[in-house]
């Protein structure tokens, strides 16, 4: 009897975790589906590329600049004890544009709009407002989801660009400004090591990650449940799991396109 | 009642409707017809499967299996494009308004126009100025949903529900949260535009027997069906067990003390 219960729980959570997926997967063919299918509202697409975009601007170019600071202190002390201070602007370059750049700028636009996006959608289900885009004939998929995952497309791969290039110039000046390695090098090695293939490999990432963190986050709230806890709860996960994501994709997309 | 050679039968019908959520069956055979023209208010105990039916009616939710037909369009089978169509005919109030609080009242009520017709702007001014004049609210088209007390809110969501000029309005229990007098103002401003309108109304409620004051007909729902169903005389008059516990649970006041102040 209890083997043959334990079994059915089994089955149901089987059951339950697969179904799930698939409504995860459904949700995010729908929002792309639907983007490509008129009504354009081109006025919410670039609502959500302001919140999604424009308004992670500062943050991003702030953690940007750290981060590149960072790079020049860490990467001048090591490469002096070999003696190739030289490379310091290569070093900073790739580790940036390959690696860091799209994803802290993921997880910082994950951490500022996601959650954002997240609890909007889920105060809206919560107070029927999404029922009631689709009792007035609106599809509330394309109305509120297709345009934040497009945005999150287009904002990404701009927002790591950005990233990146404050990177490298915070890289700039603690490598060279502060601690005296080679200015010439500095540039040279970046203009003759740095490949398109290593810039492309940022971008790829980041059109990844913003489409990631968007159907997380959107699917996060969009379901969030209608109680108290509900949007909070939405909130949590939608950025937690949209984090994981960012970093497990991460190494597999490395180890494709590397 | 109001039954013209051209309006006869039922705007809405619901034949034999099942719904179940996991283990529990929350519809179970539910028929019930809609005349054209009227109020009918569906009463019953919390739980009872009210709200899980008008979200059958307004196409929310698809049944395991039933029948409703919509001003002679069977809906149960119908894909989402289809549904759309259907949907154009009619407005919906939710319980707490549901009204989008990043928009001001007069983008809220214009909202259907903008996004699902060609009129242009002037068009548009004019029939919100219209609409908001018909529920009470005409000079409130800058507030915001915030900025008004909750029954303001609940007139600004019904001008949305009737901005498209519907001939069927469904209402989310309207009185949800207000006091007794302003429970009194939505109920007649309901009835005053079902009549100005000529609308069906559906409307789900707890305020009995306050409602009933409003209503031309009354469903009793109990345990997932019907279990009265006619003109509010009838209703009242009728000996069913569960439906006179139903109004005197209400009326001790226990459960809501609104509905008992309201008398």
């Amino acid at each position: 009897m209890s083997i043959v219960s334990s079994i059915e729980r089994l089955g149901a959570w089987v059951i339950d975790g697969v179904t799930s997926l698939g409504d995860f997967v459904i949700f995010l063919a729908a929002a792309l589906l639907y983007a490509l299918r008129p009504p354009y509202k081109v006025r919410l697409l670039i609502r959500q590329l302001r919140a999604i975009g424009a308004d992670s601007f500062f943050l991003v170019g702030l953690i940007g600049l750290f981060t590149g600071m960072v790079l020049g202190l860490q990467g001048y002390n090591t490469l002096s004890r070999f003696g190739s201070e030289g490379a310091l602007g290569t070093v900073v370059a790739l580790v940036l544009v390959r690696e860091l750049g799209p994803v802290l700028a993921a997880l910082m636009v994950a951490a500022r709009a996601g959650s954002a996006m997240a609890a909007e959608l889920g105060s809206m289900q919560a107070t029927e407002q999404i029922d009631a885009l689709s009792v007035m004939a609106i599809n509330p998929v394309q109305y509120l989801v297709s345009p934040r995952v497009l945005a999150g497309i287009i904002s990404f791969p701009l927002l790591t660009t950005l990233f990146d290039v404050i990177g490298i110039w915070g890289g700039w000046a603690v490598g060279v400004g502060l601690m005296g390695a080679p200015n010439g090098a500095f540039f040279n090695g970046i203009a003759q090591n740095m490949s398109g293939h290593d810039i492309a490999t940022g971008v790829y990432k980041a059109l990844v990650f913003g489409l990631v963190v968007m159907w997380v986050c959107c699917y996060k709230g969009y379901h969030a449940q209608r109680m108290a806890t509900g949007v909070s709860r939405a909130t949590t996960s939608a950025v937690v799991l949209s984090s994981v994501l960012i970093l497990v994709s991460d190494y597999f997309l490395t180890s494709i396109l590397l | 009642m109001n039954q013209n050679s051209d309006r006869e039968g039922a705007a809405i019908s619901v034949r034999d409707l099942h719904r179940r959520f996991g283990r529990q069956q929350v519809l179970d055979g539910v028929n019930l017809d809609f005349p054209r023209g009227q109020i009918t208010t569906i009463v019953g105990p919390s739980g009872c499967g009210k709200t899980v039916l008008l979200k059958h009616l307004n196409l929310l939710l698809r049944p395991d299996s039933g029948v409703i037909v919509i001003d002679g369009v069977e809906v149960t089978a119908l894909r989402s494009r289809a549904q759309n169509e259907v949907r154009e005919k009619f407005g919906m109030l939710f319980q707490a308004g549901a009204l989008f609080d990043s928009m001001s009242v007069f983008d809220n009520v214009a909202f259907p126009l903008v996004e699902l017709t060609n009129l242009n702007r002037d068009e548009i001014a004019a029939r919100v100025e219209e609409t908001l004049e018909a529920v009470g609210l005409q000079g409130m088209e800058k507030k915001f949903p915030s900025e008004m007390s909750g029954g303001m809110q609940k007139r600004a969501a019904l001008a949305r529900a009737l901005i498209r000029r519907p001939k069927i309005l469904m209402l989310d229990e309207p009185t949800t949260g207000l006091d007794p007098t302003r429970t009194h103002q939505i109920h007649s401003l309901v009835r005053h535009t079902q009549q100005q309108f000529d609308l069906t109304a559906v409307m789900v409620s707890h305020d009995v027997p306050a409602v009933f004051e409003f209503s031309d007909r009354v469903a009793f729902m109990h345990q997932g069906r019907m279990a009265l169903n006619g003109t509010v005389a009838e209703v009242m008059a009728a000996k069913h067990d569960n439906f006179t516990q139903f109004l005197e649970g209400r009326a001790s006041g226990i459960d809501e003390p609104l509905a008992a102040a309201a008398r």
